[in-house]
């Protein structure tokens, strides 16, 4: 397969909309709103996103994630704010009026026609030539790997393949944007993990702009190079996957993504450009200062698990730093072996509990430690994050 | 004795009544109007001979089915009054059908996309006309349509007629009776068709492109149609037997078959020539089903 796929033009002709090089800004979400009876779904969204993109909206079930891709694809309208494509507003625009393209979460496949069918209705709407038509089905089925299903029916196929002949209708168009609506929740773990790796691919290959909304906070880290947030019909925060992870802006998101230690702040003190917090559960915390000051909120300390260290009793020395400087006395207090990785619980001798992930990087479990087993959790400034609770 | 055989048993009782209720209820009764159909009218008790007598004997039998005849069904045919009758019983039903899916389908297709607790009131609305008897309906209409009646009044109020439009005895009044009391018929398999359709499928082809008479025609009604198939068969095969409404509404110079079947039974006491029709329509009423469950069959094969 090559990268230019001919006939890619014919449907930005009949559209009469121009194609976007990567980079270029594609979409403007400004200020959109919509509201439902008395129910703020979306609630002020604004969001830009470039050519060429591959972003997804994260968030659990009624954050709003899946109202905004509505209001992208047309079938609800704004009830405030511009969805500028391309400089357009098409914030009132229907559904088949825009050069934008769904892939619905169970497919929604037309059951009435057959594989090929399927793939050319969005085809045949853009009055496209007969002849142009099959060659662009042909090279759908052949990208999407479905070649001698093109007579089938949707009930004639397996969950893997449906979802394939989903991809192709909504790809088959070239829109310039395409949504993905939770298209692989259908699928089970294995087939989720291979299918996410081929979506990843196909939208390299042909460098369109996808727009994935998911609750799976792993399927976004891995297939997503930007990643917003949702929460309450509010963006919480937009970043890419490493920025979620390692700068979360809040309590809340370090806990929705990922598994995180959390200790409430009581005191605070500065030491130079370190601050010193006190905490119940874990005693005194040293962390590095956050760049921009909370104010007078409360905080929080997160230590993602796989950050905590552990070591048999005694002083802990860091590599070329001299004594480390978060030691945390405790006990084992539950072991969860996961294959590459055991999750320790310790019980901190100051009372709360703090998760240790340990990788398994040798075969032989000479570093394993036992229940009940005093240790010592540590982990550096630098490890830990303040956030406003 | 297996559980297995033991449960195996009422399973089959069960799996053949349907063929009992066929051989009691239809098999058995087209056995007796075929044998009347193939008699000849007598002043007598029964009104046609020959009688099958089983204690008569043998011979006597053997003399009875000699008498049968075919006459009663060429006379069907050699006679207008019975062709046309037919011929207006299938352009009244077809007329009646259409009329009723143009009016039935908006109804349910606004029913399937109501709120579901509206789709519930909607239902008791469609199906609360059945609660007051069938004949009291349609002399309502006899009352709504005369010369002085409700129509008339508001159409006249409306200044939209001049003078009083004759409805009663016309085939207007005829076709409103029809559409009125077939409409639920249409309306909810119809319904059931559509409400479970996912609106999704609807969302999708207009996301490919297809402006709303598009997603109706290329999704909406093709994936309805059988709800249209039944509804049309559960309207058109009484429409054609119908006796009541176009005797009641209708005017009496043209007749449908079950009128003319009336007329041979009671008026005239004709009735081997009237079961002669009867059987002629059953044959014509059958053909349209045949088609409907070949139909049926090629989609299923098509599925597979």
């Amino acid at each position: 397969m090559t990268d230019e796929l001919p006939g890619t033009d014919a449907i930005a002709e009949a559209v009469g909309e121009r194609q976007f090089a990567a980079g270029e800004p594609l979409l403007r979400i400004d200020g959109v709103a919509k509201t439902f009876g008395t129910f703020r779904a979306v609630d002020g969204v604004s969001l830009d996103i470039k050519a060429g993109e591959f972003f997804a909206l994260l968030g659990p079930s009624g954050c709003g994630k899946t109202t905004l891709l509505r209001m992208l694809a047309g079938f609800e309208a704004p009830d405030q704010g511009r969805i500028l494509l391309g400089g357009k507003d098409i914030a009132q625009a229907l559904p088949h009026e825009r050069p934008i393209n769904m892939m619905f979460q169970n497919y929604a496949l037309f059951p009435h026609l057959s594989v090929r069918d399927n793939i050319a209705f969005g085809l045949k709407r853009a009055g496209m030539a007969r002849a142009d038509i099959a060659t662009r089905v042909a090279e759908m089925v052949a990208l999407v790997k479905l070649d001698g299903l093109e007579k089938r029916k949707p009930d004639q196929l397996s969950g893997g393949q449906r979802q394939r002949v989903a991809l192709a209708r909504a790809l088959a168009r070239r829109p310039q944007l395409l949504l993905l609506d939770e298209p692989l929740a259908a699928l089970d773990k294995k087939l989720r993990e291979s299918t996410q790796g081929e979506l990843m691919e196909l939208q390299r290959r042909l460098g369109m702009t996808f727009i994935i909304v998911t609750h799976d906070q792993e399927e976004a880290m891995t297939m997503a190079s930007r990643i917003g947030v949702m929460r309450d019909g509010k963006l919480a925060q937009v970043a890419s996957p490493r920025g979620l992870y390692e700068a979360p802006r809040s309590r809340w998101i370090a806990e929705f993504v990922g598994d995180v230690n959390l200790f409430d702040a009581e005191s605070k003190l500065r030491d130079g450009h370190r601050l010193v917090i006190g905490t119940r559960d874990a005693g005194p915390l040293v962390v590095a200062e956050p760049r921009e000051p909370f104010g007078e909120v409360r905080l929080s300390v997160a230590i993602r698990p796989e950050k905590v260290k552990l070591s048999r009793r005694g002083p802990v020395r860091e590599a070329g730093h001299g004594t480390a400087i978060n030691q945390l006395d405790g006990v084992i207090a539950d072991i969860c072996y996961l294959g590459g990785t055991t999750t320790y619980k310790v019980k901190l001798d100051a009372g709360g509990m703090l998760q240790a992930s340990v990788a398994n990087s040798a075969r032989l479990d000479v570093d394993a430690y036992s229940l009940n087993q005093p240790v010592v959790a540590w982990f550096t400034p630098d490890d830990c994050v303040v956030l406003p609770s | 004795m297996s559980a297995r055989r033991i449960f195996a048993r009422p399973a089959r009782l069960a799996a053949i009544a349907p063929y009992v209720w066929m051989v009691l209820f239809f098999l058995v009764p087209f056995g007796f109007v075929l044998k009347i159909s193939l008699s000849q009218t007598a002043i007598a008790q029964p009104p046609y001979e020959p009688v099958f007598d089983l204690m008569a004997g043998w011979g006597a039998l053997k003399a009875a089915f000699a008498a049968l005849s075919i006459d009663n069904f060429k006379l069907l045919a050699s006679d207008d009054i019975y062709v046309f009758a037919y011929v207006r019983s299938l352009i009244v039903a077809v007329t009646a059908t259409a009329l009723l899916l143009l009016i039935g389908y908006p109804i349910a297709y606004g029913m399937a996309r109501l709120p579901a607790r509206w789709q519930a009131v909607a239902m008791v609305l469609v199906i609360v006309p059945f609660w007051t008897s069938f004949l009291i309906r349609i002399y309502a209409w006899i009352n709504i349509l005369q010369h002085d009646g409700l129509l008339n009044q508001i159409l006249l109020a409306l200044h939209l007629v001049s003078q009083p439009v004759v409805w009663l005895s016309t085939d207007s009044a005829m076709y409103i009776g029809i559409v009125y009391s077939y409409l639920p018929f249409m309306i909810l398999p119809l319904y059931a068709t559509l409400a479970k359709m996912e609106p999704v499928l609807e969302e999708a082809a207009s996301d490919l492109g297809a402006p709303r008479w598009q997603v109706f025609w290329l999704v909406t009604f093709p994936l309805s149609l059988p709800g249209v198939g039944a509804g049309v068969l559960l309207c058109f095969i009484p429409i054609v037997g119908e006796f009541v409404i176009p005797d009641l509404l209708a005017g009496s110079n043209s007749l449908m078959i079950g009128q003319t079947l009336w007329l041979e039974f009671f008026t005239n006491k004709d009735w081997p020539v009237a079961s002669a029709a009867a059987i002629v329509l059953l044959v014509v009423l059958l053909v349209p089903l045949l088609l409907y469950e070949r139909l049926q069959k090629r989609q299923l094969e098509q599925g597979r």
